[in-house]
């Protein structure tokens, strides 16, 4: 497999070098992987950290600036962040009003991050976090690892992020982002498999002409194996899934995300289907994003993510924001 | 050997052997993460390791339990995922529990790590059976104080996971799928237990 790399070793190290000469608006310390926004700590505003493995690209460090998070820790490729860097980005970004992890539920992230909460809380920070699991190709059960966390984290982040921009208190930070998980459901697809940069062949073996339902961000495999699909029945099983799990009460807010290799042209087909296949359902929709925002390396595919909104979680989705990944308002 | 005090130097061998047999075997623990995992367990212990490994180098702690302290904060640091915590905890808590006393025999060092199994117990959430790591360090240190009897125990308690289902961590979301598959972290405590016996040598 061609790659754009020098070493898989340093291909992190390299992203972030590169980062920091793209967006001087952030402070990118490559030693230490953290990057955080550059007027942080911001004064009387609780300071949003999140991070994860590397390779979701824009996630989560596209993600940084204002009306979004304060700081992200990114991992090796598909591998969690240490505690290290995440306290050091909670002391980075407190200005006294606490800080909230946000913490995608991977057995690896959720130790660390609790590791790097007591470390915190040692040093005398306020911190709370919240687990994002929304993704319903996963059984929430005690034989799992339980659902994983993928598109909603998008939500999440934007979401709290305003709130928090807004100057609102930890608590009220936690419980807007708490609300955003509770409603928000996601289904993945994949039509090629991933190539992380140490191994370097595709982690699964996906043959041409099937597709794998389901499918994790990581290139873990899902529910199922069938034939291709076309655009209109992929968008039919997907939002079946979804609202399988959760039927919403109120309009929501659709994220229709690339993988990574899929090309805009199909994805934009594939809202079309999405659209359709909701307003068929009865499901309202009154925001839309499409593009690639939480990804997975090189893998096709796309997923579907719902967020059941109120008035108020909608005023602070439409806030400004002014990140690398996600911009707009002012 | 129970008769047979342990020092620094020797825990100093040990993670010193572990992180060369680690290194060699880093593409096979990969390899092993690829299809029920996602594929960098092998990378993730080898700079773990490498770390740890340099660590002790350079600062050289004089008790037993300091250096397996300070391995685990360094694994922590530097391994990421939820090996880093659940490998630095195994060594962590065994390295509190052997206090600072400056030689220990082998029955207390197997002690220490059922302390340490415990704990890595307590924080995965994972028993015996689940596919785990645990299912090659329970029978370790079940095995009692005799280092080859351990790594022996480990490495086919590691073996055993094979048909075993996945019920923890990512290899979870499987399902019956995982059946089939050893367990690349229960592969990586059998390297760490057969690094004893080779640095008793």
């Amino acid at each position: 497999m061609n790659m754009l790399i020098n070493t898989a070793g340093t291909v992190v190290a390299d992203a972030l070098r590169g980062m920091a000469a793209a967006h001087p608006e952030l402070v990118v310390d490559a030693e230490n992987r953290v990057i955080v926004r550059r007027d942080a700590p911001v004064a009387g505003k609780v300071g949003l950290v999140s991070g994860g493995g590397s390779g979701h690209e824009p996630l989560h460090g596209g993600f940084v600036g204002p009306g979004m998070l304060d700081a992200a820790c990114p991992g090796e490729v598909f591998t969690s962040p240490v505690p290290d860097q995440m306290v050091r980005a909670a002391a980075a970004v407190d200005s006294g009003s606490g800080v909230l992890f946000v913490v995608k539920n991977y057995t690896g992230d959720v130790l660390n991050f609790a590791m790097a909460a007591d470390l915190a809380e040692e040093e005398g920070l306020r911190v709370a976090s919240v687990l994002v699991d929304d993704d319903v190709a996963v059984t929430d059960s005690l034989f799992t690892a339980g659902r994983r966390g993928t598109g909603a984290t998008l939500f999440v982040e934007k979401i709290a992020g305003a709130a928090a921009e807004e100057g609102a208190p930890l608590e009220r930070v936690e419980a807007v982002a708490r609300q955003v998980v509770t409603g928000t459901r996601s289904f993945g697809v994949a039509l090629a498999p991933v190539t992380t940069p140490a191994k370097g062949t595709p982690t699964f073996e996906l043959p041409a002409g099937e597709l794998e339902l389901g499918i994790g961000i990581h290139g873990e495999p899902g529910r199922e194996r069938r034939p291709m699909m076309t655009s209109h029945e992929i968008a039919d099983v997907a939002v079946d899934a979804i609202l399988a799990d959760l039927r919403p009460d109120a309009p929501v807010l659709a994220l229709v995300n690339g993988m990574g290799a899929t090309p805009l042209l199909e994805l934009y087909g594939f809202n079309a289907e999405v659209q359709r296949a909701l307003a068929g359902r009865g499901v309202a929709v009154v925001r839309t994003l499409v593009g690639n925002y939480v990804t997975s390396l090189d893998m096709a595919g796309c997923s579907v993510t719902l967020c059941q909104i109120d008035e108020e979680l909608l005023r602070l989705w439409d806030a400004p924001v002014q990140t690398p990944g996600l911009r707009w308002g002012r | 050997m129970s008769e047979t005090a342990l020092d620094a130097a020797f825990f100093i061998r040990w993670m010193t052997a572990a992180a060369a047999s680690i290194d060699r075997e880093a593409d096979r623990l990969t390899e092993l993460d690829s299809p029920i995992g996602d594929a960098d367990h092998g990378s993730n212990m080898q700079r773990g390791f490498a770390a740890v490994r340099k660590l002790l180098e350079t600062a050289a702690p004089q008790t037993p339990g300091a250096v397996l302290t300070a391995a685990g904060r360094q694994l922590i640091s530097t391994v990421g995922g939820a090996s880093g915590p659940l490998y630095g905890t195994l060594l962590r808590r065994a390295g509190k529990v052997l206090g600072d006393a400056e030689r220990v025999t082998p029955a207390e060092l197997n002690a220490a790590l059922a302390a340490g199994v415990d704990a890595v117990a307590q924080l995965g959430g994972a028993a015996p059976g689940d596919k785990t790591m645990l299912d090659a360090l329970v029978p370790a240190v079940g095995a009692g104080a005799a280092f080859d009897a351990a790594a022996a125990a480990a490495a086919e308690g590691a073996l055993a996971t094979v048909p075993l289902q996945a019920r923890k961590g990512r290899a979870s979301y499987l399902g019956e799928r995982s059946i089939g598959h050893q367990d690349p972290g229960a592969t990586s405590s059998a390297l760490l237990f057969a690094a004893l016996p080779e640095a008793a040598k």
